[in-house]
């Protein structure tokens, strides 16, 4: 129901205060747990640095998909067909869709979605760089089905299994649809390179642009990652980010020779003695730029969230004036 | 919808022109209604929209791929969506009025669907086996919609005193336009001389019937009639008609003839 879904209550009345934190059995049960490979639950006690770094990741994942929504929806209403508009429509909002799998799974960590939707507007919280690059032509639509939507289902795919039961289930639904986005995408950039030499030029311009950004989504080095080491005890992170960014690299050169478009690195080529793809340096300056609010669109996809909220206030608030005039007139009905 | 079922000959030009006002009426409004896709006061609401926007455009897939049949010059959905200037289009004026804020979006959900929902119900037993099938499957999809709409609208006229507000201008603001709904047409004669659909006046009172108790509800009250009548369904549109094509066409028309 939408006026409970604005502000959940705090804490499951039948779960150990997570307060509790220096208990050496619970920790001993929570670390055999994580070890056996089970799932912690919201009724678990679990220490109160496992659940602040689920926090933190869990919601900035919400964030991404809220924010990503923008970017792709800069396309909805000029879609070039109406088989198009359909799809890309569609999968917009599955973004919003996983956006509330992903706060539904942190509010089971004792955080209400008013109050992470505060941090996001307010500037405090983070959420993918990627979605502060602009969409400037109809192939960024299909090149970010193929490459963003790409990038994140290798990032989510071992969180499948990540220790944290309400956040690994939802990865297993958002997962099933990143993939039906992932080929959405590829098909649509399939018939954009069977078409015109324009339309051939509109995706190698695309792909350009979000090349870099998209191998940068794994993050940092594995070098100069913070939180990993910690990260990976807990089962919340499987995969290094330089495992992953290889990954993705060896999948994506052979797709993009059945497109026929060429990655923007000249550095790129077949190492047969690492049985991988050698790639050219990534500029984390940019990266860092980005992350720090310095690209492109950061001021304006944080302002267009703020435009939403700000604007949508005396909607809220007629809903739950509604609601609670209902109730009092049920009551005295009653 | 088998290929058996599908009439692909029309009665009469004004049966073609019947099926294409209604694919237009789902197309324009659905491309208005997309446009709060990542923009809602609430998540749930960025779900709903869109939820009932790609609904509208299943509708237009359907209806002009009927219509293009039925006329058999050739012209597929798209040849209709984005190769057509603005008197080419019949939808109603109302369609194609700017969303302004979600006050006047959800009533112009709610009073254009309690139209759509009587359209539906008539064209289930239309001569028209094709139209008919598309009925079958829209009517549901009208009820949802009528269903969400109207529990907003009633939300919203009964929340706040701003909400009260805004709610009120919405409904002073559409409703002159939805006297369009019910003028006569040479297109309604033929149509409902074949037997394909109902002559859209006869509705009116139907119309009123579900729209009256829905503005009781949300206390709102009913605008003074006004002489007023747009024209969209004849050709003839608003200021806003343009833009919305400019926007909406734009990559098939810098891009004549390329597929996508
Ligand atoms: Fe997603
Ligand atoms: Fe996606």
């Amino acid at each position: 129901m939408y006026t409970q879904a604005l502000d959940l209550p705090q804490q499951n009345p039948e779960g150990r205060p997570p307060s509790l934190a220096e208990n050496p059995a619970w920790q001993a049960e929570f670390d055999a747990k994580i070890d056996a490979g089970g799932f912690i639950e919201p009724k678990d006690w679990m220490p109160e640095a496992y659940r602040k770094t689920l926090v933190r990741q869990i919601s900035q994942h919400a964030h991404s998909e809220i924010v990503g929504m923008l970017p792709e929806g800069n396309w909805i209403s000029r879609a070039p067909t109406l088989k198009r508009k359909a799809i890309l429509l569609a999968k917009v909002q599955d973004e919003g869709g996983h956006g509330l799998y992903l706060y539904a799974a942190a509010e089971t960590l004792g955080v209400s979605r008013d109050k992470l939707t505060d941090a996001l507007l307010s500037g405090r919280a983070k959420y993918s760089s990627i979605f502060n690059y602009p969409t400037l032509s109809w192939a960024d639509v299909g090149v970010i089905g193929w490459l963003v939507d790409g990038a994140a289902i290798m990032n989510q795919i071992p969180l499948c299994k990540c220790s944290y039961g309400p956040y690994a289930r939802a990865m297993v639904r958002i997962c099933k649809e990143e993939s039906f986005h992932q080929r959405q995408g590829f098909d649509a950039l399939l018939q954009l390179m069977q078409g015109t030499e324009a339309q051939r030029e509109m995706v190698q311009d695309a792909v350009n642009r979000w090349w870099w950004p998209s191998i940068m989504m794994f993050g940092p080095h594995d070098s100069d990652s913070t939180h990993t080491g910690q990260n990976t005890r807990w089962g919340i992170k499987r995969i290094s980010n330089d495992d992953l960014r290889q990954k993705f690299i060896d999948a994506t050169v052979k797709q993009a020779e059945v497109l026929g478009v060429t990655l923007p690195d000249p550095e790129l080529k077949w190492n047969e003695q690492r049985g991988h793809y050698d790639f050219g340096r990534i500029d984390w300056e940019e990266f860092w730029n980005v992350v720090n609010g310095h690209g492109q669109c950061n001021v304006d996809r944080l302002a267009a969230r703020r435009k939403a909220w700000d604007d949508g206030a005396w909607v809220r608030e007629a809903a739950m004036a509604h609601a609670d005039k209902a109730a009092r007139r049920a009551q005295a009905a009653a | 919808m088998t290929e058996m079922a599908q009439q692909t000959t029309a009665t009469s030009p004004g049966h073609v022109e019947y099926v294409m006002r209604m694919g237009d009426n789902a197309l324009i409004l659905g491309q208005r209604t997309a446009e709060w896709c990542g923009h809602s006061p609430v998540l749930e609401e960025d779900m709903a929209l869109a939820n009932m926007a790609l609904d509208l455009i299943g509708q237009a897939r359907m209806l002009l791929t009927h219509a293009g049949r039925l006329e058999g010059r050739g012209r597929d959905e798209d040849a209709l969506a984005f190769q057509r200037n603005e008197p080419a289009f019949r939808n109603l004026t109302l369609c194609e009025l700017p969303n302004e804020d979600f006050a006047r979006t959800m009533l112009r959900i709610a009073l254009f669907s309690r139209f759509q929902l009587l359209l539906w119900e008539r064209l289930l037993s239309s001569t028209d086996s094709e139209l008919a099938a598309i009925a079958a499957k829209s009517i549901k999809e009208a009820r949802y919609h009528a269903q969400h709409s109207g529990d907003w609208v009633v939300r919203l006229g009964d929340g706040t005193e701003e909400s009260h507000r805004r709610a009120q201008a919405a409904l002073d603001y559409l409703w002159p336009y939805t006297a369009e709904f019910f003028i006569p047409s040479a297109a309604d004669e033929a149509a409902a001389e074949a037997g394909v659909g109902p002559l859209w006046s006869t509705l009116e009172a139907d119309w009123e019937a579900a729209v009256r108790p829905l503005l009781e509800e949300a206390m709102l009250s009913l605008p003074a009639p006004v002489p007023f009548r747009s024209q969209g369904k004849f050709g003839r549109h608003s200021e806003h008609m343009g833009h919305l094509l400019a926007e909406m066409q734009y990559l098939q028309r810098i891009h004549p003839g390329a597929r996508w």
